[in-house]
């Protein structure tokens, strides 16, 4: 089996073109989430009732839960940058998860709150499948550029580095509706999110299942 | 696996700097790099594996693997902690695949007993085989045909398969046993 060996390595020094480095985890996560920001914040600015927003933005809760949602996304796709790289700790997994819990937290207090409140009637039920698709169409775009992006470093813990930038992707989604979407959060809506967050982890760790076992070819230098 | 001595300083550096000069196309800095680190990855899969050939076949997953994400490394950072990660990642796959293996290894006793002589067996079913193979080989799935076809016709070593498939030595393994185990079972009328 040692002459095996030689010969692959005698192979690979033979293939070894020179390749190009890529950048740190850090800067390519900012340049993706810059990116990100210019096009949210021109649809934000174009297609948003920013009146509407900056009467609900009164509201602290809504603040703080924004802000989580936010930070979840920075630190999922931070996280999935990082996760994406053979020598950095597994332990980048739970970086988005503190940002997470704030977010779960502040959403179940206005769901509980709007639970008294109004009660699950009709209405609600049509925003939040509005809520449903917005999630879910601005995740495909966000979630195929940054599947893109991570999949260059060829990570050898690819569903992780997938699940990770999913919720990354999700949360972010998930911040821009609160632009587009005229209300306060209800149990119905919340539970709406969840799936839709849940479906975008589970899609980008399925997509990076099936390309890990049969893509490998694609993925060969 | 974090560098610890002044030696084990020393090598890293060393290390690094020649996979700095591979990742510009250093070929020869690469060629030293792949033979001088082999007795660092053979002692990590001999943690986890004690077969030497198995300890090889992850030896050389991680070989591929070095050379296919190579322009990940960094070196600002540690080699021997890049290169150990991954390492330990294969060698974790190579355990699981096996665990996968074995679990669908069935023992069958009764394939040998159906002749008492089992030159007899073979005499009267050479010829159907001999009929049935192309069909048998063409039922295959894809990966299984492809392992088997550079594997045993074609008559690469794994290493050779590997490179001309992109997939794992390990991996090719199992396929070719698959595929070898398939097509055992159409021949002899789909008994496993």
């Amino acid at each position: 089996m040692s002459g095996a060996t030689e010969q692959l390595i005698e192979r690979l020094a033979t293939e070894a073109e020179p390749v190009n480095r890529l950048r740190g985890p850090t800067l390519r996560a900012a340049l993706w989430l810059l990116a990100v920001a210019a096009v949210g914040g021109s649809a934000i600015a174009g297609f948003s009732d920013l009146d509407v927003f900056a009467r609900r933005a009164q509201d602290p809760k809504l603040v703080i839960e924004m802000i989580a949602t936010l930070a979840t996304g920075i630190a999922a796709v931070l996280a999935a940058f990082e996760l994406s790289l053979p020598d950095r700790a597994p332990a980048w997994t739970v970086l988005p998860l503190p940002p997470l819990a704030i977010w779960i937290a502040t959403s179940g207090y206005s769901c509980y709150r709007h639970w008294i409140a109004f009660g699950p009637d009709g209405w609600e039920l049509g925003e939040s499948t509005h809520c449903f698709r917005f999630i879910l169409s601005v995740s495909v775009p966000l979630g195929v550029t940054l599947m893109l992006l991570l999949r260059q470093a060829r990570p050898l813990a690819p569903v992780r580095v997938a699940a990770v930038g999913g919720l990354g992707v999700a949360a972010i989604a998930a911040c821009l509706l609160q632009f587009f979407h005229p209300f306060d959060v209800t149990a119905i809506d919340l539970s709406v999110h969840a799936v839709a967050v849940a479906m975008v982890v589970a899609v980008s760790s399925l997509w990076a299942r099936w390309s890990e076992r049969h893509g490998e070819e694609a993925a060969r230098p | 696996m974090p560098p610890e001595s002044d030696h084990d300083l020393a090598r890293d550096r060393d290390w690094s700097a020649s996979m700095a000069a591979a990742q510009n196309g250093d070929r020869l800095a690469y060629e030293r790099l792949l033979r001088e680190i082999l007795p660092f990855l053979r002692a990590l899969a001999a943690r986890q594996h004690r077969a030497p050939d198995r300890i090889e076949d992850v030896v050389q997953d991680v070989l591929l693997t070095v050379h296919r994400v190579r322009h990940t490394y960094d070196p600002a950072r540690p080699f021997s902690r890049w290169l150990a990660a991954i390492a330990r990642r294969r060698s974790i796959d190579a355990l699981r695949r096996r665990g996968r293996t074995e679990a669908a290894e069935v023992l069958d006793e009764q394939a040998y007993e159906t002749f008492v002589d089992p030159r007899a067996k073979e005499d009267m079913e050479v010829r159907d085989r001999a009929s049935g193979l192309g069909t048998a080989i063409a039922s295959l799935p894809r990966g299984q045909r492809e392992a088997l076809e550079l594997l045993k016709l074609r008559q690469l070593s794994l290493a050779e398969a590997s490179q001309a498939s992109g997939k794992s030595v390990a991996s090719l393994k199992v396929s070719v046993h698959r595929a070898i185990r398939a097509l055992r079972a159409q021949l002899t009328g789909g008994e496993r």
